[in-house]
């Protein structure tokens, strides 16, 4: 048989429809779709897309369970490292990690690890075999640890993850949620049009499946202290709080009504449903004429949700060029196709209003010059280009810094200057039992980090309980 | 789910709601907040708590119906449910070192000042509180005040009740003829906070405003509720509710309290007509 040089295409919604609508926008693969794109997996011997992947999914092995046509199997492969496989299939930036050292894509495309990971995982969620059954559980279950207390701060990725593995080795976890749902940024950030909430849903369960409680609501550092956790019997805990700071471009006129954060834009859509109101009551103004700033995957499911919600031109303004934008290229891809226009090496200076709401974006043109540190081609401003953007609204998506809630009310966890919270090579902070992972230790980066520092803590609070009770 | 235990109408827009929440009375102190959602599909709407039980484990707040949400919540009853509530928020006030203290409430302001009040009192200082609003049955918590309070001045615009005129003009004549004042403290309308502001200023004393911006989550994660205090961006959620009067920039706080005021009266004014 032929080589098939390129990806199986995954069908998908028509971009002229899709703008019209939150649904999904990829409809992932049939079986028939996800075998061929199965057969063209080389089965390398040295399995670079395994060390590709931040958690090191044996990826060539669920690949050939596909091919099996063992799809429950290939779930089994895939959850021995990923708790969140349908998450991570849609979201996850494969062509940085897996996809990028896939051998198949020196000559052609790569193998669409994460298309097949989204099929094997869904096929199981629908199938009702993606749990981990009650006996298989049981085994798990390590004597010393049952029924001892144990508190995982945050419902992000980084917590599931930590609680889910936590709970399988029979400790009483407790989650505690400072919002009113689970999810963390996979349920206020991310869009539902690139990840249903039913998908969020579905994960949520079957961790409370594993007899983990979720407290929502729950502030940790105002409604509870770390203290009053450890009072309380809490014997370890993992904090997983995420980047909720947003940054701001500290430019004039940011204040002005019509300028919003990534994050309050997307949480009022996505946690809020304002993308339902009035059904759902919090509203979003949008306008007809909207800049998301920025060029990572919150600017791109920023400006996807402001053509979804009506407004008519919508526009990337980013002070790089085009290959340095860091979001996933599909969303590059999907936002060009449903004519989001890209105003790339432009640098907002000042946001002008009128009546108090935002009117006008003051830019400034920039050329690429030397390499900077990050190595990426350093940009610089070409005096005197400045020019004006008719806009009703402004998007900063230009990055979040660590939550500092907790850190700021707590004693004795160290955090480096930029609030992040300081870890060893075990996700363990300066404070003994105490743990952290994901974003607030990070800034800002992916899911699957978030989760693989999870399942890393997990891992480290099982040895520090057992090391303990041994003492 | 946290149950409704006592409801009272304090004037017709005013409601006043005793909610079992004992985790948040257990951890509030006054100038904390909470923020509720009265169910699945509702705002997430920040209310400061106006007074708060430990032993009992229930929470006072008090509201008025300005909008949609607000309208629903004081549809509420005895023995329902708010769906979630989240706090306690927000930094407490330090009450400690100050001797002498006016408090000035205007309108729904009095309820979140009444807190105030009782912890300024009940740390020893002398406190002269002073209440406002448009006209006499929408004065609220005198008897409270009373209680906590040395002295009470009663300020109506319509001249119903008390002082016709503001509660400015009282606060000016006690400028003028006390020269111990040492601390002012003011919560309402933000005109008369910067009213209150503009004239302590020129007295040079210490004055605090709470601010009541427009908030998604609470918790520093949104920077909807972001005001400008002494040239810096301050998210009020996280550093306030309370700042220095002297620094606020009101002009821009008005502003962004008004953004949402088209979508709040139009679309949801109508459907609680249809509800009615």
């Amino acid at each position: 048989m032929a080589l098939q040089k390129k990806k199986t295409p995954m069908k998908e919604q028509k971009p002229e429809e899709r703008i019209k609508n939150f649904d999904e926008v990829p409809f992932g693969y049939s079986d028939e779709e996800a075998i061929a794109e199965a057969e063209r997996c080389l089965q390398c011997k040295h399995q670079p897309c395994v060390e590709g992947c931040p958690v090191h999914v044996p990826i060539p092995q669920f690949i050939q369970s596909i091919l099996d046509e063992d799809v429950v199997k290939a779930n089994q492969i895939i959850k021995s490292k990923n708790n969140l496989p349908a998450v991570c299939g849609r979201v996850c930036p494969q062509e940085e990690q897996c996809e990028d050292v896939c051998v198949m894509g020196i000559k052609n495309e790569p193998v669409a690890i994460g298309r097949l990971e989204r099929y094997v995982a869904d096929y199981n969620m629908e199938k009702g075999t993606d749990r981990t059954k009650a006996e298989e559980v049981e085994k798990l279950k390590i004597p010393e640890l049952e029924g001892r207390k144990v508190a995982v701060i945050g419902a992000g990725p980084a917590g599931l993850t930590a609680a889910a593995d936590l709970a399988k080795y029979g400790l009483d976890v407790t989650i505690f949620e400072a919002l009113h749902d689970t999810g963390g940024v996979l349920r206020y950030g991310i869009p539902e049009f690139r990840l249903p909430k039913k998908i969020v849903d579905q994960e949520v369960e079957a961790i409370k499946e594993l007899g983990v409680e979720i407290k929502l609501n729950v502030v940790v550092g105002k409604s509870i202290t770390v203290e009053e956790l450890f009072d309380q019997g809490y014997e370890s805990m993992f904090i997983g709080v995420g980047a909720g700071l947003p940054r701001f471009l500290n430019i004039p006129g940011e204040n002005l009504n019509g300028v919003y954060s990534a994050n309050e834009f997307l949480t009022r859509v996505n946690l809020m449903k304002a993308y339902k109101y009035p059904e759902y009551r919090t509203p979003v103004v949008v306008g007809d004429r909207v800049a998301v700033v920025g060029a990572g995957n919150v600017a791109m499911d920023s400006a996807r949700t402001a053509k979804r919600l009506g407004a008519e031109d919508v526009y990337i303004v980013y002070r790089r060029a085009a290959e340095q934008m860091p979001a996933r290229s599909e969303e590059i891809h999907h936002a060009q196709e449903e004519g989001i226009e890209f105003k790339l090496l432009n640098n907002p200076v000042a946001i002008h209003g009128k009546d108090g709401r935002v009117d006008k974006m003051e830019c400034l043109k920039m050329k690429l010059g030397e390499k900077d540190d990050s190595g990426r081609r350093r940009p610089i401003p070409i005096e005197g280009s400045n020019w004006m953007l008719d806009l009703d609204t402004v998007v900063i998506a230009i990055g979040q810094n660590p939550n500092p809630m907790l850190t700021s009310n707590t004693k004795d966890i160290e955090t480096k200057s930029w609030g992040g919270i300081k870890v060893d090579e075990n996700q363990q902070t300066s404070r003994e039992g105490v743990y952290a992972g994901g974003d607030v230790v990070t800034g800002a980066a992916t899911v699957i980090k978030a989760m693989g520092a999870g399942k890393t803590a997990a891992e480290n609070i099982k040895n520090y309980l057992l090391n303990k009770s041994k003492k | 789910m946290y149950e409704i235990l006592e409801k009272e109408v304090l004037a017709p827009t005013i409601k006043k709601l005793k909610v079992k929440a004992p985790l948040i009375a257990e951890k509030t102190q006054p100038g904390n907040f909470i923020i509720l959602r009265v169910d699945e599909k509702g705002e997430r709407i920040p209310l400061t708590v106006a007074d708060y039980e430990r032993e009992t484990g229930v929470i006072t707040i008090i509201f008025q119906e300005v909008g949609y949400s607000t309208k629903l919540l004081g549809k509420m009853d005895k023995g329902d449910y708010i769906k979630d509530i989240v706090g306690p928020l927000g930094h407490h006030i330090d009450m400690e070192g100050y001797e002498k203290v006016v408090l000035l409430g205007g309108g729904t302001g009095t309820a979140l000042l009444y807190p105030k009040v009782r912890g300024f009192y009940e740390q020893g200082a002398e406190v002269i509180s002073i209440t406002g609003a448009r006209t006499k049955n929408l004065i609220i918590l005198e008897d409270e005040l009373n209680q906590y309070s040395d002295r009470v001045y009663i300020a109506t615009d319509d001249g119903s009740y008390g002082h016709h005129g503001f509660v400015t003009d009282i606060l000016k004549d006690l400028l003028e003829d006390e020269d111990d004042i040492d601390l002012v403290v003011a919560i309402g309308p933000v005109p008369m906070m910067k009213a209150v502001a503009d004239m302590t200023k020129e007295y040079g004393i210490e004055t605090i405003v709470s601010l009541n911006a427009i908030m998604v989550d609470g918790t520093g994660m949104c920077g909807a509720c972001r005001v400008t205090v002494g040239g810096e961006r301050k998210f009020t959620c996280v550093d306030g509710p309370a700042f220095n009067a002297h620094q606020v920039d009101f002009k821009e706080l008005m502003n962004r309290l008004n953004f949402y005021q088209n979508e709040d009266d139009l679309v949801h004014e109508e459907e609680v007509e249809e509800d009615n």
